[in-house]
């Protein structure tokens, strides 16, 4: 393989890396700034375990996706010197100011939320929490303009030598696909994180340990799914029409659609031939694309083969991607509303058959999230700036063996950080939410370290700030 | 805003602000990785604790300073950005994979029981290979990149040089000495005599390296040499040496007498001594020799968005990330072998 396949894979593979960590923070965060709040305001301590649980978890998860995402910010420039050279005016300023108002932001106040309970008021945890979760929000918000803008420039003109300038700062961070992929990316944040939280809430009811906080937490998290799994639905498929107008190939890939149609079916299940541009074993449904595409019976559709084949993303990548995410989009829904009817019945916290269903639904919002980025991603290539630059034309002049190299590693590295955190984040999961007395509550994270941070009753309302301490 | 930012000041505005990134980031990050680079040389697990716990609260937002230096080269000089990277291809992968060991470290030592030193381990290698990168990147921009049509044009191991090497190990030794002054000031009883009695090995690295390194590379790159001896040069540059010597006399003096934030201090104004001189060899270049600060500017109608953002936003991060360092001022506690703020 060639630098520019290796920096591709190699590019794939550690933002599609990094990107679970930051769709677990922005839910998890806003989770705890939650139950801080709760517990500020009505001092029951089942909402402070909680806290305490689901910030451990929460702290974990955040390492991984800051050291995950540093590295994203050099390989922009270390792998892809072409695009950087010619965007730079354009998406420098957005990753600055991702930095300097989101990143910092987050930095700044972790070390209170996470390590600093013990000295400050309840009201200030909480205000330190809602920073951090307000960061993570704002950190999406730059980031996915900064991909929207590549996957549907304005705002800037190329010159002769490619390099962009812009013209309207405006046009560039509100392009046309902006507000839905922001949409349609924080609802899946939040969505998976209620289907995480209901996972391992499930855990310990099946377990029968933990029960009040784990019925509280189940809760709130079956009710957030309830809202969230049909919304999640309702901007997918805004965010799909938002594809059919501005990127009428990539939609027509997700579909699997070769020829310019009017009314055309909604391909259930196929395999996309490239090669002879066609579907193979096609189930199909009349009509039914050209409803929820157009909004009517006889809509127009453009195909595939409207742009030269070499113009053409990989079809059956962005199908199949489409459809595990659909599909699973489908399946949380059907979950939520089974967990209503339960609810109803009365039966939500004792339902054997339910917290196994539960249980098997925790990791598919990730998966979800995968697919989804792969159906935009690969759909807009054989451009890296859609209709724009080419991804051929991006990369930057390093050596093959150099990016082999450095591929080989991070695919090592990543595996064994997955193995870590999955027996890390497991084994505290597992273990759940403890009903502590003040005296030896635990640091978030850090279960060996326990006496230290609490000592000064973290029920106390507000120890004076630097009390007990040796020397100032 | 946008007519501003032709005016002839303007590069000199960015570039100091992406200098002081890089000063900030280096003096920061510089103690929470010196204290990594010291990690296994302390006797005793309840040191090791000690040492994390006094840096866990801060240490994220001491790197975001290397994202913030990133995302400025990016925005106000690209080609410093396009460029460089690819340049120091492997040092920078290298002290990427390195930075992430170190960083999950500190979430995982404190989970495991059993695998514990595997992670004080991987804590340790972590940042001294995330220093020793980035001295070879920093000796390799003193020596020069080669570049044709505006992009790199060398190849893998371009990078490598002697004078990279010697940076590296000097690196290594001037945060050991920032990580020892923190630990004098922030530790007490047997961890902070540990701190001190490594801060002398440390400074007599540093100090060795830094005479080296300033040799070496007057007598192999030319231009260094002829910047620094050309009259009048020489009799505005002379102090910078002889206040150097200054606070390395008075670093070895601080190290065991009272004030125990001296030698923190001192050593973070020695870190900005040659910064200084770093500086002084380089201006005004963005690429070394190649690419200087007038010609590497983004567009102006960038610069106007980005400026508003430098001017307002960071002073506002400076205030909170000093208020996070005073929320955990004091000694770090140490009760039964067990770390933190108390
Ligand atoms: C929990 C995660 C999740 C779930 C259940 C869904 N999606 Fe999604 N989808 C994402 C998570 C996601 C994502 C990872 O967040 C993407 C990638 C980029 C983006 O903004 O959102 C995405 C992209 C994405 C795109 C790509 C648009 C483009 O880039 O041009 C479309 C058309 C849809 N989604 C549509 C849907 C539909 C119709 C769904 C339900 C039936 C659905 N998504 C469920
Ligand atoms: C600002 C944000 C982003 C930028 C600047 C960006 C940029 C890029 C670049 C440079 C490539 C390489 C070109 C290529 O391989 O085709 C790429 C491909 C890719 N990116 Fe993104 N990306 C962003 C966000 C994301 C996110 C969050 C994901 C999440 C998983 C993602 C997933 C992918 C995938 C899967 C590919 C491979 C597509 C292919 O090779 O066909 N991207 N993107
Ligand atoms: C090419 C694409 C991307 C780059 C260059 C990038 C860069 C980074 C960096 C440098 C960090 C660490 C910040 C720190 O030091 O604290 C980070 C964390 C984060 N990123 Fe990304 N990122 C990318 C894609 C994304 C996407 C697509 C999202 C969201 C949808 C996202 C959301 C976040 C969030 C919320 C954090 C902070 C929380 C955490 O650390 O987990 N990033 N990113």
């Amino acid at each position: 393989m060639d630098a520019l396949a290796l920096s591709r894979l190699q590019f794939a593979f550690t933002v599609g890396f990094h990107i679970l960590w930051p769709t677990l923070t922005i839910g998890t965060a806003w989770f705890v700034t939650l139950l801080s709040f709760l517990w500020w305001r009505t001092g029951k301590t089942v909402y402070r375990d909680l806290m305490r649980f689901w910030m451990r978890l929460f702290a974990l998860v955040f390492g991984m996706g800051v050291v995950t995402g540093i590295v994203l910010s050099y390989q922009i420039g270390t792998n892809w010197a072409g695009f950087s050279r010619s965007v730079a005016n354009v998406l420098g300023p957005l990753l600055a100011y991702e930095t300097m108002t989101a990143f910092f932001l987050e930095a700044g106040f972790i070390g209170i939320m996470l390590f600093g309970e013990s000295r400050v008021s309840k009201g200030t945890h909480f205000f330190a929490c809602l920073m951090v979760a307000g960061g993570a929000l704002i950190s999406t918000t730059w980031i996915i303009a900064a991909n929207s803008w590549m996957q549907t420039p304005a705002g800037a003109v190329a010159d002769a030598g490619g390099i962009f300038h812009v013209v309207d700062w405006w046009q560039v961070i509100f392009t046309a696909s902006f507000p839905y992929r922001l949409a349609h990316m924080v609802c899946a944040s939040f969505l998976t994180c209620a289907f995480m939280i209901a996972g391992v809430s499930a855990f310990h009811l099946w377990r029968g340990q933990h029960v009040a906080a784990s019925r509280t937490a189940f809760s709130m998290a079956l009710w957030l799914a309830l809202v969230l799994a049909p919304l999640q639905i309702f901007i997918g498929d805004l965010h799909g029409r938002n594809t059919l107008v501005e990127q009428p190939t990539k939609l027509a890939a997700m579909e699997g659609l070769w020829d310019t149609t009017r009314g055309p079916a909604m391909t259930v299940i196929a395999w996309p031939d490239m090669a002879a541009q066609k579907n193979l074993y096609a189930l199909e449904i009349p009509h039914l694309a050209s409803l929820y595409l157009t909004h009517s019976w006889d809509g127009e559709v453009e195909g595939l083969k409207a742009v030269p084949p070499a113009d053409q993303p990989n079809v059956p990548i962005v199908f199949f991607a489409f459809r595990i995410m659909a599909g699973i989009g489908m399946l949380l829904l059907v979950t939520a509303l089974t967990g209503l009817v339960l609810r109803t019945r009365g039966r939500l916290y004792d339902t054997r058959w339910f917290q196994y269903l539960a249980m098997a639904t925790t990791p598919l919002g990730l998966v979800a999230v995968l697919a989804g980025w792969t159906v935009t991603e690969a759909g807009r290539q054989p451009w890296i700036i859609y209709g724009v630059l080419r991804t051929a034309d991006a990369v930057a002049p390093v050596t093959a063996g150099a990016v082999t190299t450095s591929l080989l590693i991070f695919f090592a590295v990543y595996n064994l950080l997955l193995l870590a955190f999955v027996w890390f984040a497991g084994r505290v999961a597992f273990k759940g939410p403890t009903e502590t007395s003040p005296e030896v509550a635990e640091r978030p994270g850090m279960e060996r370290a326990s006496v230290g941070l609490f000592t000064n009753s973290p029920t106390l309302p507000s120890p004076v700030p630097g009390a007990g301490q040796a020397k100032a | 805003m946008t007519e501003l930012m032709q005016a002839d000041h303007v590069p000199l505005l960015f570039a100091a602000a992406a200098l002081f990134c890089v000063t900030v980031y280096v003096l920061a990050d510089g103690l929470d990785l010196g204290v990594g680079i010291l990690f296994l040389a302390a006797p005793r697990d309840q040191d090791r604790d000690v040492m994390m716990a006094s840096i866990e609260p801060v240490w994220d937002g001491n790197e975001t300073w290397l994202v913030m230096g990133g995302t400025l080269l990016f925005a106000a000089f690209p080609a410093g950005y396009y460029v460089l990277l690819p340049a120091f291809y492997l040092p920078i992968m290298f002290m990427l994979f390195a930075l992430i060991f170190r960083g999950v470290a500190f979430g995982f030592r404190l989970q495991a029981t059993r695998f514990r030193p595997v992670w004080d381990a991987a804590f340790f290698a972590g940042s001294l290979l995330a220093t020793f990168c980035q001295g070879l990147i920093l000796g390799g921009l003193i020596e020069g990149v080669p570049v044709e049509n505006g992009m790199f044009a060398g190849s893998a191991f371009s990078f490598l040089s002697v004078l990279g090497v010697l940076c590296g190990i000097g690196l290594v030794g001037g945060y050991a000495l920032i990580g020892a002054g923190w630990l004098i000031w922030k530790a007490e009883g047997p961890t902070q005599v540990f701190g001190r009695e490594i801060a002398r090995a440390a400074l007599i690295l540093t100090a060795a390296m830094m005479l080296l390194v300033s040799l070496w590379s007057a007598w192999s790159v030319p231009e260094v040499a002829a910047r620094w001896f050309a009259l009048p040069n020489l009799f505005w540059l002379a102090p910078v040496p002889l206040i150097t010597v200054a606070v390395i006399a008075g670093i070895w003096w601080a190290i065991w007498n009272g004030r125990e934030a001296q030698t923190f201090v001192l050593s973070l104004v020695l870190f900005a001594l040659g910064l200084f001189g770093l500086v002084v060899s380089l201006w005004p270049y963005v690429v070394p020799r190649q690419v200087t600060v007038w010609d590497g500017l983004s567009d102006p109608r960038s610069l106007a968005f980005l400026g508003v953002g430098v001017m307002v936003i960071i002073p506002v991060v400076l205030a909170y990330q000093a208020h996070a360092y005073w929320i955990f001022r004091g000694k770090v506690q140490h009760e039964g072998g067990h770390g933190g703020y108390g």
